[in-house]
Protein backbone atom coordinates (compact mmCIF):
# COMPACT_ATOMS: atom_id res chain seq x y z
CA UNK A 1 0.00 0.00 0.00
CA UNK A 2 1.23 3.65 -1.03
CA UNK A 3 2.48 5.02 2.55
CA UNK A 4 0.36 8.38 2.69
CA UNK A 5 2.63 11.35 2.65
CA UNK A 6 0.35 13.93 3.49
CA UNK A 7 0.15 13.45 7.23
CA UNK A 8 0.56 15.08 10.31
CA UNK A 9 4.13 16.26 9.59
CA UNK A 10 3.38 17.31 6.08
CA UNK A 11 1.77 20.98 6.81
CA UNK A 12 5.20 22.83 8.22
CA UNK A 13 7.64 21.36 4.98
CA UNK A 14 5.41 21.65 2.79
CA UNK A 15 4.29 25.56 2.87
CA UNK A 16 8.12 26.72 3.29
CA UNK A 17 9.06 24.90 -0.31
CA UNK A 18 5.72 25.95 -1.87
CA UNK A 19 6.56 29.56 -0.94
CA UNK A 20 10.13 29.09 -3.14
CA UNK A 21 8.33 27.13 -5.91
CA UNK A 22 10.37 23.85 -4.62
CA UNK A 23 13.75 25.71 -4.59
CA UNK A 24 16.15 24.72 -1.36
CA UNK A 25 19.13 27.30 -2.29
CA UNK A 26 19.67 30.33 -3.00
CA UNK A 27 20.53 31.76 -6.70
CA UNK A 28 22.80 33.93 -5.29
CA UNK A 29 24.49 34.59 -1.37
CA UNK A 30 25.11 32.11 1.68
CA UNK A 31 23.53 33.98 4.43
CA UNK A 32 24.54 33.42 7.23
CA UNK A 33 21.92 33.13 10.65
CA UNK A 34 23.62 36.59 11.74
CA UNK A 35 24.41 38.33 8.19
CA UNK A 36 22.73 41.45 8.39
CA UNK A 37 20.24 42.65 5.65
CA UNK A 38 18.59 46.38 4.90
CA UNK A 39 16.53 46.96 2.24
CA UNK A 40 17.80 49.60 -0.90
CA UNK A 41 14.01 50.88 -1.27
CA UNK A 42 11.63 52.11 1.11
CA UNK A 43 8.97 49.84 -0.28
CA UNK A 44 8.72 47.66 -4.01
CA UNK A 45 5.78 47.00 -6.28
CA UNK A 46 4.31 43.56 -6.72
CA UNK A 47 5.92 42.44 -10.03
CA UNK A 48 6.78 39.04 -11.55
CA UNK A 49 8.65 36.66 -9.68
CA UNK A 50 8.27 38.50 -6.34
CA UNK A 51 5.74 36.92 -4.12
CA UNK A 52 4.07 38.63 -0.66
CA UNK A 53 6.86 36.94 1.43
CA UNK A 54 9.48 38.80 -0.62
CA UNK A 55 7.34 42.52 -0.01
CA UNK A 56 7.16 41.50 3.69
CA UNK A 57 11.17 40.96 3.62
CA UNK A 58 11.91 44.28 1.99
CA UNK A 59 9.20 45.91 4.38
CA UNK A 60 10.99 44.31 7.51
CA UNK A 61 14.43 45.10 6.49
CA UNK A 62 13.84 48.48 6.73
CA UNK A 63 15.57 48.59 9.88
CA UNK A 64 18.60 46.12 9.88
CA UNK A 65 18.14 42.59 10.67
CA UNK A 66 19.72 39.43 11.03
CA UNK A 67 18.80 36.10 8.54
CA UNK A 68 17.65 35.00 12.06
CA UNK A 69 15.32 37.58 12.87
CA UNK A 70 13.72 37.60 9.53
CA UNK A 71 13.02 33.84 9.65
CA UNK A 72 11.73 34.51 13.08
CA UNK A 73 9.30 37.38 11.88
CA UNK A 74 7.74 35.85 8.60
CA UNK A 75 7.52 32.61 10.57
CA UNK A 76 9.10 30.50 7.97
CA UNK A 77 12.22 27.88 8.24
CA UNK A 78 15.71 29.55 7.45
CA UNK A 79 16.23 27.90 5.03
CA UNK A 80 13.47 29.35 2.96
CA UNK A 81 14.16 32.67 4.14
CA UNK A 82 17.54 31.90 2.17
CA UNK A 83 16.65 31.37 -0.83
CA UNK A 84 13.31 34.29 -0.76
CA UNK A 85 16.32 36.63 -0.22
CA UNK A 86 18.79 35.27 -2.81
CA UNK A 87 15.75 36.85 -4.77
CA UNK A 88 15.92 39.82 -3.27
CA UNK A 89 19.76 40.29 -3.72
CA UNK A 90 19.39 39.19 -7.08
CA UNK A 91 17.49 42.23 -8.03
CA UNK A 92 19.31 44.57 -5.32
CA UNK A 93 16.13 44.91 -3.30
CA UNK A 94 18.02 44.11 -0.41
CA UNK A 95 21.71 44.40 0.51
CA UNK A 96 23.59 42.01 2.66
CA UNK A 97 26.69 42.48 5.53
CA UNK A 98 28.01 38.68 5.93
CA UNK A 99 29.79 38.65 9.48
CA UNK A 100 33.17 37.46 9.85
CA UNK A 101 33.41 34.12 9.11
CA UNK A 102 37.59 33.24 10.39
CA UNK A 103 37.54 30.51 12.90
CA UNK A 104 39.87 31.77 15.20
CA UNK A 105 39.07 34.64 17.94
CA UNK A 106 38.84 38.11 16.65
CA UNK A 107 40.38 41.72 17.66
CA UNK A 108 40.69 42.51 21.66
CA UNK A 109 38.97 45.23 20.49
CA UNK A 110 35.76 43.26 19.82
CA UNK A 111 35.91 41.85 23.51
CA UNK A 112 36.52 44.99 25.29
CA UNK A 113 33.57 46.48 22.88
CA UNK A 114 31.55 44.00 23.77
CA UNK A 115 32.08 43.88 27.52
CA UNK A 116 32.05 47.95 27.29
CA UNK A 117 28.29 47.04 26.49
CA UNK A 118 27.24 44.54 28.56
CA UNK A 119 28.08 46.25 31.62
CA UNK A 120 26.14 49.86 30.09
CA UNK A 121 23.37 47.40 29.61
CA UNK B 1 32.52 47.50 5.49
CA UNK B 2 33.73 48.63 1.29
CA UNK B 3 30.72 50.04 0.49
CA UNK B 4 31.49 52.20 -2.63
CA UNK B 5 28.96 55.75 -2.70
CA UNK B 6 26.65 53.72 -5.83
CA UNK B 7 26.05 51.22 -3.36
CA UNK B 8 24.88 52.67 -0.61
CA UNK B 9 21.39 54.98 -0.11
CA UNK B 10 23.36 58.44 -0.01
CA UNK B 11 23.88 59.48 3.69
CA UNK B 12 23.33 55.85 4.98
CA UNK B 13 25.88 54.59 7.68
CA UNK B 14 27.60 51.29 6.80
CA UNK B 15 25.93 47.99 8.08
CA UNK B 16 27.43 47.27 11.51
CA UNK B 17 28.99 43.98 12.33
CA UNK B 18 27.18 40.72 13.76
CA UNK B 19 28.97 38.80 16.42
CA UNK B 20 27.02 35.87 18.54
CA UNK B 21 27.81 34.24 21.59
CA UNK B 22 26.14 30.28 22.24
CA UNK B 23 24.18 29.53 25.07
CA UNK B 24 24.42 25.43 25.23
CA UNK B 25 23.29 23.39 27.96
CA UNK B 26 21.24 20.43 28.66
CA UNK B 27 17.48 20.20 27.72
CA UNK B 28 15.19 22.43 30.21
CA UNK B 29 18.47 24.16 31.66
CA UNK B 30 17.51 28.01 31.63
CA UNK B 31 19.21 28.55 28.11
CA UNK B 32 16.48 30.92 26.65
CA UNK B 33 15.23 31.96 30.05
CA UNK B 34 19.40 33.42 29.91
CA UNK B 35 18.47 34.66 25.88
CA UNK B 36 15.55 36.80 27.14
CA UNK B 37 17.24 37.71 30.65
CA UNK B 38 19.22 39.74 28.72
CA UNK B 39 18.43 40.67 25.47
CA UNK B 40 16.76 43.76 24.48
CA UNK B 41 13.78 41.81 22.80
CA UNK B 42 11.70 39.17 23.28
CA UNK B 43 13.41 35.72 22.37
CA UNK B 44 12.80 34.65 18.83
CA UNK B 45 12.56 31.35 17.60
CA UNK B 46 14.14 30.45 13.99
CA UNK B 47 13.63 26.97 12.45
CA UNK B 48 16.22 24.89 10.25
CA UNK B 49 14.34 22.42 8.11
CA UNK B 50 16.18 18.70 7.77
CA UNK B 51 15.67 16.23 5.60
CA UNK B 52 17.06 12.84 6.04
CA UNK B 53 19.23 13.79 2.33
CA UNK B 54 20.99 16.57 4.60
CA UNK B 55 22.28 19.41 3.47
CA UNK B 56 23.96 19.76 -0.16
CA UNK B 57 20.32 19.50 -2.52
CA UNK B 58 19.37 21.65 -4.93
CA UNK B 59 15.77 20.25 -5.23
CA UNK B 60 13.21 19.40 -2.94
CA UNK B 61 10.59 18.33 -5.67
CA UNK B 62 9.66 14.69 -4.93
CA UNK B 63 11.28 14.95 -1.09
CA UNK B 64 7.99 14.59 0.52
CA UNK B 65 7.64 11.03 1.39
CA UNK B 66 11.10 11.75 2.87
CA UNK B 67 11.68 11.98 6.82
CA UNK B 68 11.95 15.81 7.97
CA UNK B 69 12.25 17.23 11.06
CA UNK B 70 12.79 20.68 11.92
CA UNK B 71 15.20 22.48 14.83
CA UNK B 72 14.35 25.34 16.56
CA UNK B 73 16.94 27.75 17.76
CA UNK B 74 16.24 30.68 20.12
CA UNK B 75 18.03 33.60 19.93
CA UNK B 76 18.40 37.16 21.17
CA UNK B 77 19.79 40.52 20.30
CA UNK B 78 22.11 43.37 22.10
CA UNK B 79 22.87 46.42 20.61
CA UNK B 80 26.68 46.88 21.72
CA UNK B 81 26.75 50.18 19.48
CA UNK B 82 26.29 51.68 16.27
CA UNK B 83 29.03 49.03 14.50
CA UNK B 84 28.48 45.81 16.42
CA UNK B 85 25.51 43.67 16.74
CA UNK B 86 25.77 40.86 19.13
CA UNK B 87 23.11 38.06 18.70
CA UNK B 88 22.92 34.93 21.73
CA UNK B 89 22.03 31.97 20.70
CA UNK B 90 20.61 29.14 22.64
CA UNK B 91 21.97 25.97 20.89
CA UNK B 92 19.49 23.09 19.94
CA UNK B 93 19.45 20.30 22.83
CA UNK B 94 19.34 17.38 20.60
CA UNK B 95 22.49 15.69 20.32
CA UNK B 96 21.86 14.90 16.85
CA UNK B 97 21.81 18.03 15.43
CA UNK B 98 25.51 18.58 15.72
CA UNK B 99 25.68 19.97 12.20
CA UNK B 100 23.70 23.07 13.20
CA UNK B 101 26.26 23.42 15.65
CA UNK B 102 28.68 23.45 13.69
CA UNK B 103 27.17 26.62 11.40
CA UNK B 104 26.59 28.25 15.50
CA UNK B 105 29.87 27.82 16.76
CA UNK B 106 31.71 29.22 13.46
CA UNK B 107 33.06 32.20 14.34
CA UNK B 108 31.40 32.41 17.58
CA UNK B 109 33.17 34.61 20.13
CA UNK B 110 32.36 32.13 23.09
CA UNK B 111 30.07 29.66 25.16
CA UNK B 112 27.93 29.42 28.36
CA UNK B 113 27.71 26.27 29.05
CA UNK B 114 24.40 25.96 31.41
CA UNK B 115 24.76 23.29 33.91
CA UNK B 116 21.78 22.26 36.53
CA UNK B 117 23.58 20.18 39.62
CA UNK B 118 20.45 18.09 39.36
CA UNK B 119 21.43 16.45 36.10
CA UNK B 120 25.27 17.83 35.68
CA UNK B 121 25.88 14.88 32.95
CA UNK B 122 23.48 17.00 30.54
CA UNK B 123 25.92 19.66 29.64
CA UNK B 124 28.76 16.83 29.24
CA UNK B 125 28.00 16.96 25.47
CA UNK B 126 28.22 20.73 25.14
CA UNK B 127 31.83 20.76 26.90
CA UNK B 128 33.07 18.26 24.90
CA UNK B 129 32.01 20.21 21.93
CA UNK B 130 33.12 23.06 23.12
CA UNK B 131 36.87 21.41 24.43
CA UNK B 132 36.99 19.78 20.96
CA UNK B 133 36.28 22.45 18.60
CA UNK B 134 38.33 24.83 20.43
CA UNK B 135 35.40 27.47 21.33
CA UNK B 136 36.30 29.20 24.61
CA UNK B 137 33.60 28.33 27.15
CA UNK B 138 32.62 29.18 30.79
CA UNK B 139 30.41 26.78 33.09
CA UNK B 140 27.26 28.39 34.44
CA UNK B 141 25.13 26.70 37.01
CA UNK B 142 21.78 27.82 37.31
CA UNK B 143 21.02 27.94 40.66
CA UNK B 144 17.20 26.05 40.85
CA UNK B 145 15.40 26.23 43.80
CA UNK B 146 15.41 22.71 45.72
CA UNK B 147 18.99 22.06 44.03
CA UNK B 148 21.43 20.88 46.30
CA UNK B 149 24.21 23.91 46.38
CA UNK B 150 27.91 22.43 45.64
CA UNK B 151 31.11 24.12 46.01
CA UNK B 152 32.20 25.38 42.36
CA UNK B 153 35.44 23.75 42.88
CA UNK B 154 33.55 20.44 43.43
CA UNK B 155 31.56 21.06 40.02
CA UNK B 156 34.93 21.58 38.31
CA UNK B 157 36.32 18.23 39.60
CA UNK B 158 32.93 16.63 38.85
CA UNK B 159 32.94 18.06 34.83
CA UNK B 160 36.72 17.73 34.77
CA UNK B 161 37.45 20.97 33.93
CA UNK B 162 40.73 22.29 32.53
CA UNK B 163 41.63 24.40 35.52
CA UNK B 164 41.45 27.84 33.57
CA UNK B 165 37.70 27.44 32.53
CA UNK B 166 35.91 29.78 35.01
CA UNK B 167 32.92 27.94 36.50
CA UNK B 168 30.47 30.08 38.46
CA UNK B 169 27.02 30.50 39.71
CA UNK B 170 24.19 32.39 38.02
CA UNK B 171 20.39 33.21 38.23
CA UNK B 172 19.38 32.90 34.26
CA UNK B 173 16.47 34.84 35.18
CA UNK B 174 18.36 37.76 36.26
CA UNK B 175 19.53 40.13 33.90
CA UNK B 176 22.42 41.50 36.35
CA UNK B 177 23.81 37.82 37.27
CA UNK B 178 23.36 36.81 33.42
CA UNK B 179 25.14 40.06 32.14
CA UNK B 180 28.07 38.95 34.76
CA UNK B 181 28.71 35.15 32.94
CA UNK B 182 28.68 36.84 29.91
CA UNK B 183 31.22 39.49 30.84
CA UNK B 184 33.17 36.60 32.20
CA UNK B 185 33.32 34.58 28.95
CA UNK B 186 34.46 37.46 27.65
CA UNK B 187 37.09 38.25 29.94
CA UNK B 188 37.96 34.50 29.35
CA UNK B 189 38.04 34.23 25.87
CA UNK B 190 40.12 37.42 25.82
CA UNK B 191 42.62 35.53 27.68
CA UNK B 192 42.68 32.13 25.47
CA UNK B 193 43.62 34.46 22.87
CA UNK B 194 46.45 35.83 23.84
CA UNK B 195 47.35 32.66 25.42
CA UNK B 196 46.69 31.35 21.60
CA UNK B 197 48.74 34.47 20.35
CA UNK B 198 51.95 33.61 22.73
CA UNK B 199 51.63 29.89 21.55
CA UNK B 200 51.75 30.59 17.85
CA UNK B 201 55.01 32.76 18.43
Amino acid sequence: MEEQWVDDYAGPVVRPYAVTRGRARPVTGTFDLISLVTATRAEVSPEVGLGPEHLAIVALCQRIQSVAEVAAHLDLPVGTIRVLLGDLMARDLVQVREPRVTAGLPDESIFEAVINGLRAL
Amino acid sequence: MDYGPSERPAGAAPLPTAIKILIAGGFGVGKTTMVGAVSETRPLRTEEVLTETGVGIDDLSGVEGKTTTTVAMDFGRITISEDLVLYLFGTPGQDRFWFVWDELALGALGAVVLADTRRLADCFPSIDYFEGRGTPFVVAVNCFEGARRYRLDEVQAALNLDPGVPVLLCDARQRESSKEVLITLMEHAMKVRESRRRAGG
